[in-house]
Order: C-alpha cells, then sequence, then structure tokens
C-alpha cells in the first residue's frame, strides 16, 4: 500500500509538469493554431538558465524568475522570428518550422550552457516529507502547487481580464476579431510569451527532482502532447487532467512493469488515443484549419 | 523525340552515378557517395509522402532502423541477406499500414505527433533491448558482399566502389518507381489530396486509403534504404533510427524541394556532404539543422530545385521579351 501511494506520489509530481507543459501548448494552439513542437525547449531553457544562475551563486529566489523570464524572451523571439515570417503557411510548413525551431534551440543551448546534466536543491530544502508510509519531496509540492497557480492564473486570465478575452476571441476567429477592433498580433505574441513563460516556470521548480539537460526538451514536448491529446485538445482542464494522468500512468509502469520502459507509456497512450477517441477525454476534435 | 519524365530521370540519375565514379579519386569518396544514394533513396520514400501527399511523419528513422536491424539480426538465424532486406521492408510496410490506417482517418497534426512517438518507441526498444540489438553500442552486421555479387557477375571491383555501384542504382531505380507512380492515376489522386482533402474525396478518391498506400510506400523506401546502410557499413546503431535522424531525412527532403526525386537527391547530397566538407558542422550540426529548416520553410517554402528551376525559367522569360522588344523596335 505504501508503495502504491509512493508511485503515486512521484506520478502526481511529474504529472503537474507535463500538465503545465500541456496548458502550454493548448494556449499557442488555441491563440494560433499552431502546433509548437518546441514547448519542451521552454522548459529546458527555464531549467538551464536556473542551474547556471544558482551555480552562480544566484540565489533561487531571483534565479528563478530572471529564468522565467529568459523563456518568455525565447517565446516571443520564436513567434517573431519564425513563425511569423511564415504567414499562413500551410500546416505541414508550419509543423516543419516549429521542429526546426526546436533542433536549433536544442544546439544553441547546447552551445551556451553545455552537455551535462544538471539540478540545484530544492525551494524548501531536501529533506522528504513522511506522508501516509511514503514520503514526498518538498520540491514535488512546489511543482504542484505550481501547476494549479497557472491553471488558476490562466482561468482567471483568460476569463476576466481584457487582453485573455482578446486571446480567446482571435483563438475562435482570426478575422471577426481583427474587424472588432482586437489587436490579433498582440493576442499571439502574448500567447506565445505566457506559454514560454509556463514551460520554463515548469522546468524551473523540476529541476531539483527530474534533472535536465540540453536534449531533454522532445520527450518533455511529447508527453506534454500526449497528455493534451489525451485529455483533448484545445481544453485547459483536458490538459490538467491528462498532464495528471500521464505523470501516473508513468509512475506506475515504472514501478509495476519496467522503468527501462516508463518513457514509452507517454507514446503508447498517444497511439491508443489516436486509435480509440481522437478526441481526448474532455475535448472537441482536432481539425484542420482550412 | 520527347522523353518520358520516368526514363528522363533514370537518365539523369544514372549519368550522376557514373559522373560520381568518374571524378572520386578515393574510397573516401565512394563511401561517401554511396551515403548519398542510401539518404537520396530514404528521401524519395519523404517525397512520395511530404511532396506528393502533403503529409509529414517525424518517426520516419523508425522504419529506416527496422530495415537496417531486419538486415543484421536475420542472417543470424539463417537467412539470407537478401531475404531479410525483403523481410525488413515487409515489417515496415505492415507497421506502417497498421499505424497508418486509423491515424490517417483523422487529419493534420496527427500523423506528425503519431509517427514522432512511434519512431521514439522504435528508438527505445532498439536501445533497451541490449540481448538482441547490442544496445546503444549496436552491432555488427555480416553476411551479404556487394563486392562478391558484382564480382559473381564477372564484374571486379573494390569493396567502396561495389556499393557505391549498387547503391546508386538502387537509388536510381526508386527514384523512376517514385516519378511513374507520380504519373500514375494514384499520383494523381496524391496530388489532388495535396491540393484539397475535401476536393479530392468529392471527385471519388478514397482519402484515408490513398494516404495509407502513400505512408506504406514511403515507410519501404525507409527501409529498403536502411537496410542498405547497414550492409555497407557493416554496422548499424539505434541511432539510425533515432529522432534526429528522421528529422534530417525531413530536412534533406524540404532543403532540396520535397515534391520532386530531384530535390530529395540535391537535399541528400548537401545534406550528405556538408558535414564532411565543413568540420565545425559536428559542433553546430543542431543550429545548423534547424536553422535550415525554418529558413527555407519561410524563405523558399518548395525547396531549392523549384526556386532555381523557376530563377532560370523567369531568366530565360526575360531574356525571351528582351530579343522580342529589340526585334519589335
Amino acid at each position: 500500500m505504501a508503495e502504491l501511494l509512493q508511485f503515486l506520489v512521484s506520478g502526481v509530481t511529474v504529472g503537474a509538469i507535463y500538465a503545465a507543459v500541456a496548458l502550454g501548448f493548448t494556449l499557442i494552439y488555441n491563440a494560433t493554431g499552431v502546433v509548437n513542437f518546441a514547448q519542451g525547449e521552454f522548459v529546458v531553457i527555464g531549467g538551464l538558465t536556473a542551474a547556471a544562475l544558482i551555480g552562480a551563486g544566484v540565489p533561487p529566489l531571483i534565479a528563478a524568475p530572471l529564468a522565467v523570464l529568459a523563456g518568455l524572451v525565447v517565446g516571443l523571439l520564436l513567434y517573431r522570428l519564425a513563425i511569423r515570417p511564415a504567414g499562413q503557411a500551410p500546416l505541414v510548413s508550419l509543423i516543419i518550422i516549429t521542429i526546426g525551431a526546436s533542433i536549433f534551440l536544442r544546439g544553441a543551448m547546447q552551445m551556451v550552457f553545455d552537455k551535462q546534466i544538471h539540478r540545484y536543491d530544492g525551494f524548501s530544502g531536501e529533506a522528504p516529507i513522511g506522508f501516509l508510509g511514503a514520503t514526498i519531496l518538498p520540491q514535488s509540492l512546489w511543482i504542484i502547487g505550481g501547476s494549479l497557480v497557472v491553471f488558476a492564473f490562466l482561468a482567471w486570465f483568460m476569463g476576466h481580464t481584457r487582453a485573455g478575452r482578446g486571446i480567446r476571441a482571435t483563438a475562435s476567429n482570426r478575422l471577426a476579431a481583427a474587424l472588432v477592433g482586437i489587436n490579433t498580433r498582440a493576442a499571439m505574441n502574448l500567447s506565445f510569451a505566457l506559454s514560454a513563460a509556463i514551460g520554463a516556470l515548469a522546468g524551473v521548480l523540476a529541476t531539483p527532482v527530474t534533472f535536465t539537460s540540453y536534449d531533454v526538451g522532445v520527450l518533455v514536448a511529447l508527453k506534454g502532447f500526449s497528455a493534451t491529446m489525451l485529455g483533448g485538445v484545445g481544453s485547459a482542464q483536458g490538459a490538467l487532467a491528462g498532464g495528471l494522468l500521464i505523470g501516473l500512468i508513468e509512475a506506475l509502469t515504472a514501478g509495476y512493469v519496467s522503468s527501462d520502459y516508463k518513457d514509452a507509456a507517454a507514446f503508447v497512450v498517444i497511439l491508443a488515443v489516436l486509435f480509440l477517441r481522437p478526441q481526448g477525454l474532455f475535448g472537441a476534435r482536432m481539425t484542420e484549419r482550412v | 523525340m520527347t522523353l518520358g519524365p520516368g526514363t528522363r530521370t533514370f537518365l539523369v540519375f544514372a549519368a550522376l552515378v557514373v559522373l560520381g565514379a568518374l571524378v572520386f579519386p578515393s574510397s573516401f569518396f565512394y563511401r561517401v557517395g554511396t551515403l548519398v544514394w542510401i539518404n537520396t533513396l530514404a528521401v524519395t520514400g519523404m517525397v512520395v509522402l511530404l511532396g506528393y501527399v502533403g503529409l509529414v511523419s517525424l518517426g520516419h528513422a523508425g522504419f529506416f532502423a527496422i530495415g537496417a536491424y531486419a538486415t543484421a539480426l536475420l542472417p543470424q538465424y539463417g537467412v539470407p541477406s537478401g531475404l531479410a532486406m525483403l523481410a525488413g521492408a515487409a515489417g515496415a510496410a505492415l507497421l506502417a499500414a497498421l499505424i497508418g490506417r486509423p491515424i490517417l482517418k483523422l487529419s493534420g497534426y496527427y500523423l506528425a505527433i503519431a509517427t514522432l512517438g512511434l519512431g521514439m518507441l522504435i528508438w527505445m526498444v532498439l536501445s533497451k533491448e541490449a540481448w538482441l540489438t547490442g544496445g546503444p553500442d549496436g552491432m555488427t552486421v555480416t553476411g551479404f558482399s556487394a563486392r562478391n555479387l558484382l564480382k559473381s557477375v564477372g564484374i571486379t571491383l573494390k569493396t567502396a566502389e561495389a556499393w557505391y555501384w549498387l547503391c546508386g542504382a538502387v537509388a536510381t531505380l526508386g527514384a523512376v518507381l517514385a516519378v511513374n507512380l507520380g504519373q500514375s492515376s494514384a499520383g494523381r489522386a496524391f496530388r489532388a489530396i495535396h491540393d484539397s482533402d475535401v476536393a479530392a474525396a468529392s471527385l471519388g478518391v478514397d482519402v484515408a486509403r490513398a494516404k495509407s498506400a502513400a505512408f506504406v510506400i514511403s515507410a519501404v523506401y525507409a527501409a529498403v534504404a536502411g537496410a542498405l546502410l547497414a550492409l555497407a557499413n557493416g554496422y548499424i546503431t539505434p541511432d539510425a533510427g533515432g529522432f534526429m535522424h528522421s528529422v534530417e531525412l525531413v530536412t534533406m527532403a524540404v532543403l532540396g524541394g520535397a515534391a520532386s526525386v530531384y530535390g530529395a537527391l540535391v537535399g541528400a547530397l548537401i545534406l550528405t556532404a556538408l558535414p564532411q566538407v565543413l568540420t565545425v558542422f559536428a559542433e553546430y550540426e543542431h543550429m545548423v539543422l534547424g536553422a535550415i529548416m525554418v529558413g527555407t520553410m519561410i524563405a523558399m517554402r518548395r525547396g531549392l530545385v523549384p526556386a532555381l528551376a523557376g530563377l532560370l525559367a523567369r531568366r530565360r522569360a526575360a531574356r525571351r521579351a528582351g530579343r522580342l522588344a529589340r526585334r519589335v523596335s
């Protein structure tokens, strides 16, 4: 029982990270129709920047916001330099562009940082907390709390602010939004910036538990995708639920099946969802913009 | 006399294979040339999928690896290399058909994400099942020699040269088949889907079936190319099925121009030769690949070959207009 609980705790922890990635992914998809294959790189940028700063003696409380800021800037640059110049490119071109951007960022991080695996101490120490016979790292609470805050923030931002409503209007119909005076370009800029910041924050919070290195972005992005698809593309609740589920499936696979194949769980879920229920648990079917 | 597109492709490719053999000064060049033809073959499969139908696969290296590992593993159990290669191609085709059918009924991003996952899964199995595949260190491939094959028909060549000719011949054959496919009714159906799923369906094209066929064909191309690489190198590692290799294949296709086999050749040539010429390439490989992908898609969406062809056509038209203007004045 304690063993199962331990698996559940670690599943919820990584699941919260995937949920944050999936939320960022959903934000960009909703606002721009782009499936951003570079989403995982934001997580890595956040983690590596924080690791470099903390390694250089910067206190975590200052390093963390700076790392999030770095992710945000890269997200804006991605939109400005790669997505916007492509204009109304066909779907295939956009896929290739975001994949290209993700490979480019991976190479850039390898140059700017290094090829080592990085981590730093958790924000509230390393002493595990006992919990019904299982233990939980204080940093896990940071991760879970962080994802819930992001979710709540997005719900508030999208529902109750002018900028958030602008993004939603852009998402629902770009032309109509522009016609009623919404600055759709600003909305798309904002969605990339926010999404990248969320990804970087996930990286900053996760690195003490999951470690990070320049090349983990693709794997993280894929797990974010499978979370999104499981939950239902375009739905924020779906992203949250999908993320937690993928985390749990992964932890249980690692615990009861094979730790070699824990990463495979997410891919099997992707394929299973595509075969059995392409619209996911909550979402509408992902359709192509014509 | 006008030549058909298939014949023209055959002549161009055959001439280039011969040209390479005429100018290559050493075995090293033959080995790089062999790689170019193998990559051209794999990218020709991408031309069918991406160029004809307009679908992108981010896991084609997985099919490449299935061909390669079938050719590496089956001979250990007494299967002849030729048969092993066929088995690899058949296995890749079967997997593509199984995976493709349900996914290709959906549209858009689904195939890209599903193939990305599938490719990762294949790579993972190859890396983890060390008892069978040797794990990340890879395994040696024995059992077939292009040199002996050519010797049996009375041609004596060095090993590297023999592989060059064999791979060049297979790539030429693959290109001719792809061009002929493009000219057939199936090819026209593919291009109709590329322009619009809905329009193609309304004209009676079975869209899901055609997409599935293109996916299977491209998987077979990748598997055969993988088998050739395994045999020619005598060595194979799971990286042949890795995500970066999938990305390389897509990059070659879009860089040269995914719409034609000439684009496949140019893309494969540039991205295979570049790392040999530029020693800094290894260090900046990711950045260069990524920048090429983004840059090509923004600046010349159809790739180098169509862009250059368009430039030449415009210049020729301008010259003709100039001549005409002089004659009139």
